[in-house]
């Protein structure tokens, strides 16, 4: 990544900025930057979506491949995450050594999604034990600039309400064997439910104090970071503290408290932009990477 | 192939493009800000993005590092879900490193690597979609890069895949012209000396149709010369309008 080195000096005048809850762009304590999201940017796939949040910016694109359900979840389909942290963003990432990065995103992804409630899996099944729909979540980092997790997981939620799903239907002859078949009209989708899925919140401490949306300066002199998963409704669906240093138990429940705030607004205006775009349909302008 | 016609008797590709017609280009230089150059591209449903770091110190083990020129450093990886099917790795495949090799050899013809003694240059390239004609793609997204980074070059490095079927050499071929299976020629040129950076061809083509197709091939990557040279001016225009010189 595109670490920052701050002298002591530059670190005092961020952590005393964060006192006054004025920041160096100007935004309070609990502000967002801009956040620019745009769905259907990449037309192979299922669902795509790009967002961009100062200068962090992420591609995600969704696949849906046929599969065979795990044999512990036999009425479920599945869901697989990827990150893959490019040489675009550093040239650190240049052969594998983004590798370690991509995991550590890819498991906490996992652990957001790993509950009954975020995603409907059981409309991803097509025959029970047998056939599946299996959504391979890739996400692509184009740019680093401080927030990835919030970053991701806004691009994942993003692209989840993009996802276009074939309907198929599953035909039996008399001799008892399965035929699969595919829709004629490709509008003739499966769209997934995305009201319950989480966004990650990152809370990062700086002094006594916690901002939301670290830059990447902030984040070189935060102590250390706590991640929280909300979903539109407020409930948390997992946490994380990541960082060097250690946090008081008190400070960790201000933090879920600010999160809780925050991440209901973003899944507010989320879902806004989403449904906005939406409505625009085929008149859209799609702008991709050329505006 | 079977039942696919890719050149109709009227002369019409699958398409509607006609055999010498490339498909449509759109690019952007100054996609990203954290990189020294950036530059993104779109020829038809190809979508490209290319990254330059550099000139800078030589990264890693120093036994790398030329007295007399700089190191090119290449990437090239595909994005797991540009492709039809899913691809599991994003780079690091074979076929993945022969195109970084190209890529690699393509730029050491191009870039004065002499003006940079003992540093390194990175160019890293991703296709976001792809839809034939990577290579081409990422070399001219590259270009562009480059000159947003300010490295100076012999020349606009140009690239264009040129195909051959029924006696006509067709420019530019998308997916479909490429799994076809035909012969397929991926020439990289430097447009005003007319040198050749880089010729690849894949399959057989009789020796007497050669000079046709690859005469067909150096006409289209003039054709990408002239758009590229559009978008370069556009851009630098724009720059200087924002600067208010």
């Amino acid at each position: 990544m595109a670490w920052v080195r701050l002298s002591e000096a530059e670190k005092v005048y961020i952590a005393h900025g964060v006192q006054e809850d004025l920041r160096q762009d100007g935004r309070s304590c609990e502000d967002y930057r801009c956040i620019e999201v745009e769905t259907d940017v990449v037309s192979n796939t299922s669902g795509s979506a790009r967002v961009k949040l100062g200068h962090t910016d992420i591609l995600v694109g969704i696949k849906a491949e046929m599969g065979t359900p795990k044999l512990e979840r036999p009425h479920e389909g599945c869901v697989e995450f990827f990150v893959d942290c490019s040489a675009n963003a550093a040239p650190e990432f240049e052969g594998r050594g983004g590798e370690e990065l991509g995991t550590e995103i890819a498991n906490t992804l996992y652990r957001m999604f790993n509950n009954e409630s975020s995603l409907d899996l059981k409309a991803l099944c097509i025959s029970q034990a047998e056939h599946c729909w299996i959504l391979y979540v890739d996400v692509l980092l184009l740019e680093c600039g401080g927030n990835l997790f919030d970053a991701i997981s806004i691009g994942v939620k993003a692209a989840l309400f993009n996802t276009r799903i074939p309907k198929v239907r599953i035909l039996e002859d008399e001799e008892g064997s399965k035929e699969i078949e595919l829709s004629d009209d490709p509008y003739d989708c499966i769209r997934l439910n995305v009201e319950n899925v989480p966004c990650i919140i990152t809370l990062s401490k700086i002094g006594h104090r916690h901002v939301v949306d670290a830059t990447l300066q902030e984040e070189a002199c935060t102590l250390a970071s706590l991640l929280v998963s909300v979903t539109s409704k407020g409930l948390l669906t997992g946490m994380k503290k990541v960082g060097k240093g250690s946090l008081d138990p008190e400070s960790i429940f201000e933090m879920i408290e600010t999160g809780k705030r925050v991440g209901k607004a973003v899944h507010v205006s989320l879902q806004e932009i989403l449904n906005k775009e939406e409505s625009l349909g085929k008149q859209r302008q799609k702008v991709g990477f050329l505006g | 192939m079977a039942g696919l016609e890719l050149l109709s008797d009227q002369g019409y590709r699958l398409d509607g493009r006609k055999a010498v017609e490339l498909r449509k280009i759109q690019a952007r230089m100054g996609v990203f800000a954290q990189a020294d150059g950036s530059a993104y591209i779109e020829q038809g449903n190809t979508k490209a993005l290319a990254v330059v770091y550099g000139p800078h110190e030589i990264r890693g083990s120093r036994s790398k590092a030329l007295h007399d020129r700089a190191v090119v450093n290449c990437q090239y990886s595909m994005a797991t879900f540009s492709t039809g099917e899913r691809k599991r790795r994003p780079h690091g495949d074979r076929k993945s490193s022969e195109m970084t090799l190209h890529l690699k050899q393509t730029f050491e013809a191009a870039i004065l690597t002499q003006l940079y003694p003992r540093s390194q240059i990175d160019i890293y390239v991703q296709i976001l979609q792809a839809d034939g004609g990577n290579y081409c793609a990422c070399v001219n997204a590259a270009t562009l890069a480059i000159m947003d980074a300010g490295i100076p070059m012999r020349d606009y490095v140009c690239a264009c895949s040129t195909g051959f079927i029924e006696d006509t050499p067709l420019v530019d071929l998308c997916y479909v012209e490429e799994a076809a299976g035909g012969p397929q020629l991926a020439l990289a040129l430097l447009p005003k000396s007319e040198q050749i950076a880089l010729l690849e061809m894949n399959s057989r083509l009789h020796e007497d149709h050669l000079e046709k197709v690859l005469d067909a091939a150096s006409k289209a990557c003039r054709d990408v010369y002239a758009v590229l040279d559009r978008v370069v001016r556009d851009h630098v225009q724009e720059v200087c309008t924002l600067l208010g010189e």
